[in-house]
């Protein structure tokens, strides 16, 4: 157990180093200057330029560069925002991660929950008439931008309806007095609609993943054993079937968190939830690269770890697992 | 080489799904290429105190805030975004069948590096990447757009490629043509390329949906395709401002990437099928 988890990290942590060397590449190698984009239309004295080039330390050789940036990015330095200045991009990371981890973590539990129970509803009736239109009705949303939906969303219940809060995570006239309580209430409305649309786009892999396992344990001969046994078919199907086609779904972790921090770039933008998304989207508006190459080494870690977490889930429920 | 991929297209027609598909996409095809005959311009004499107007009428899709004809501008969209898409996975899937081929025919370290590379890239979200890539131009050209989305889209590809070519260069029937004394392009363009081109395809139909809606999503930061160029995110992010008062402005472009996305995942979906040995 120990060996083996010890070779997986080391394989992320692996991974992780070869993420930085490219994005540090790509940031670098790309043409264009970023103080060009910082000044802007303005005129820069020789002068100035090279002032503002030592302060962002571009005057250095690239291979000085490289070892700042690793270097401080191993410490939790990722360099100043352009934008921000003088706030540090991980200053910003960590006032953002809050909102983030917030919206993620309740869409992760959406998204899961949902879609287990519907991919496994669709497989007890598979090739009936609800089957048919869940899959349709996920194919639909699959296909969808995140962004139009949380906007078709927010024009329905938060315009027409006038039901629901569109932007932001608190009520600006919310009564800084009132109770503990009914804070938690004001920020849970204004999630309701960013949670919504991004477990909307993210659902139809989780339930399509669930479909698919389920039926292919129900091919197998334990079950078949299991039903000759007489024992009664909810049994089969939840105490000894579902439960083994649970591990692809937890497999799925890894492949499925890219897809939601996408998503939430579009959604907390739409939505004006101040998250890392929205960090991302304003930064690339700006131009900020110190902050764009900070949210993409996050989000890139999250990732990994997700993955690392869901092997180590697989290792944990699959003892066939472990003798591979 | 062909004779594989008509069978496998041929199957793939015969389920429902890829039926619908194709008939759809056909269909859009067609019309974003006659519809700049049939319709209105979307730029032509517009009545600019007219304002947004409903749909209805002349405008089937109603106006947006500079009163031009929104089904125009959806129709000339849908040509970037199908050229876009179309261009950037020939790109990406080329990529990824020379990298993977690469990797997975020489082996030994440039296969450790290369893939090591792929698996980091793979780490990072692909719209990150984008990001990074596209803050670069003030305002991005057409081909550069093209490129950026091919680029970052064969890591995947490659993937599958290299594990093909793994595969089959220990089959029987490639060591016998070494045996019989064919050199590594021979057995590249004859044996290995035909074997890859039914899971390439597969790939390829599957990422025009990605990248239509990555590229929508760019246009919507404000990143990606840019005005006067209509696109189909970009019309999107003019009328938000007009939300409350124009809904349609946005919910008719945003219609138009659902039904194109669905199309192409529909048809990608039955060619997955139709290439699964346990459906044959």
């Amino acid at each position: 157990m120990i060996h083996w988890l010890l070779r997986r990290s080391l394989q992320a942590v692996l991974t992780f180093l070869v993420v930085t060397v490219l994005l540090f590449v790509l940031m670098r190698l790309t043409p264009g200057d970023p103080l060009q984009r910082l000044a802007g239309d303005r005129q820069v004295s020789a002068a100035e330029a090279a002032a503002l080039r030592r302060r962002f330390g571009i005057d250095q050789p690239i291979t000085t560069q490289f070892r700042t940036f690793v270097t401080g990015a191993l410490a939790g330095d990722l360099g100043v925002s352009i934008e921000h200045y003088p706030t540090r991009v991980s200053t910003l990371l960590v006032s953002r991660l809050p909102a983030s981890l917030l919206l993620g973590g309740t869409v992760l539990v959406l998204t899961f929950g949902f879609g287990i129970a519907l991919g496994a509803l669709q497989a007890v009736r598979r090739g009936r008439r609800v089957d048919r239109w869940l899959t349709r009705v996920s194919l639909a949303l699959y296909a969808m931008p995140s962004f139009w939906l949380g906007l078709v969303l927010a024009w329905f219940f938060g315009i027409r309806l006038q039901m629901l809060p569109v932007a932001q995570m608190h009520d600006p006239l919310f009564d800084p007095e009132a109770t503990w309580l009914a804070g938690a209430g004001d920020v849970l409305r204004h999630l309701i609609l960013p949670a919504t649309t991004l477990t909307a786009v993210s659902l139809a892999a989780v339930m399509h993943y669930q479909r698919t396992a389920l039926l292919e344990v129900l091919r197998l001969d334990f079950v078949l054993a299991a039903r000759a046994r007489g024992l009664p078919e909810r049994q089969v199907l939840w105490r000894h079937a579902w439960r083994n086609a649970l591990f692809p779904v937890v497999g799925l972790l890894g492949l499925w968190l890219p897809m939601l921090v996408t998503g939430s770039v579009f959604v907390e933008q739409v939505f004006n939830w101040p998250g890392l998304g929205h960090l991302a989207a304003d930064a690339v508006g700006a131009r900020d690269y110190p902050v764009i190459l900070g949210t993409a080494m996050l989000v890139s870690a999250q990732v990994l770890l997700g993955g690392l977490l869901a092997d180590l889930g697989y290792y944990a429920l699959d003892p066939r697992v472990r003798r591979a | 080489m062909t004779g594989s991929l008509w069978r496998l297209l041929a199957r793939a027609l015969t389920s429902p799904s890829g039926r619908l598909g194709t008939f759809v996409l056909a269909l859009l095809t067609l019309f974003v290429i006659a519809g700049p005959w049939l319709l209105p311009d979307p730029a032509g004499m517009p009545d600019l105190l007219a304002g947004a107007t409903p749909p209805g009428g002349w405008h089937l899709f109603g106006t947006d805030q500079l009163n031009r004809d929104i089904l125009s501008r959806v129709v000339s969209g849908g040509r970037i975004s199908l050229s876009v898409a179309g261009l950037a996975v020939t790109l990406a899937v080329t990529l990824g069948a020379l990298v993977g081929g690469l990797a997975g025919f020489h082996g030994g370290w440039l296969d450790g590096v290369l893939m090591r590379v792929v698996d980091g890239a793979l780490a990072i979200p692909r719209l990150f990447l984008l990001l990074l890539l596209v803050a670069v131009w003030e305002q991005i050209p057409l081909g550069a757009l093209v490129l950026v989305l091919g680029a970052t889209g064969w890591f995947a590809t490659s993937r599958i490629v290299r594990g093909e070519v793994l595969r089959l260069r220990e089959a029987e029937f490639v060591l016998a043509a070494t045996a019989l004394g064919a050199g590594p392009g021979r057995i590249i363009l004859r044996h290995l390329l035909p074997n890859v081109a039914g899971p390439l395809l597969v790939a390829a139909t599957l990422g025009v949906g990605d990248v239509i809606l990555l590229e929508a999503g760019l246009s919507y930061l404000g990143v990606g395709v840019r005005p006067p160029t209509p696109s189909w995110g970009g019309m999107i992010l003019d009328a938000r401002p007009l939300l409350t008062t124009a809904p349609w402005a946005s919910i008719f472009p945003g219609l138009a990437i659902v039904i194109t996305v669905l199309a192409v995942n529909l048809i990608g979906d039955a060619l997955r099928g139709a290439l699964d040995p346990r459906n044959a």
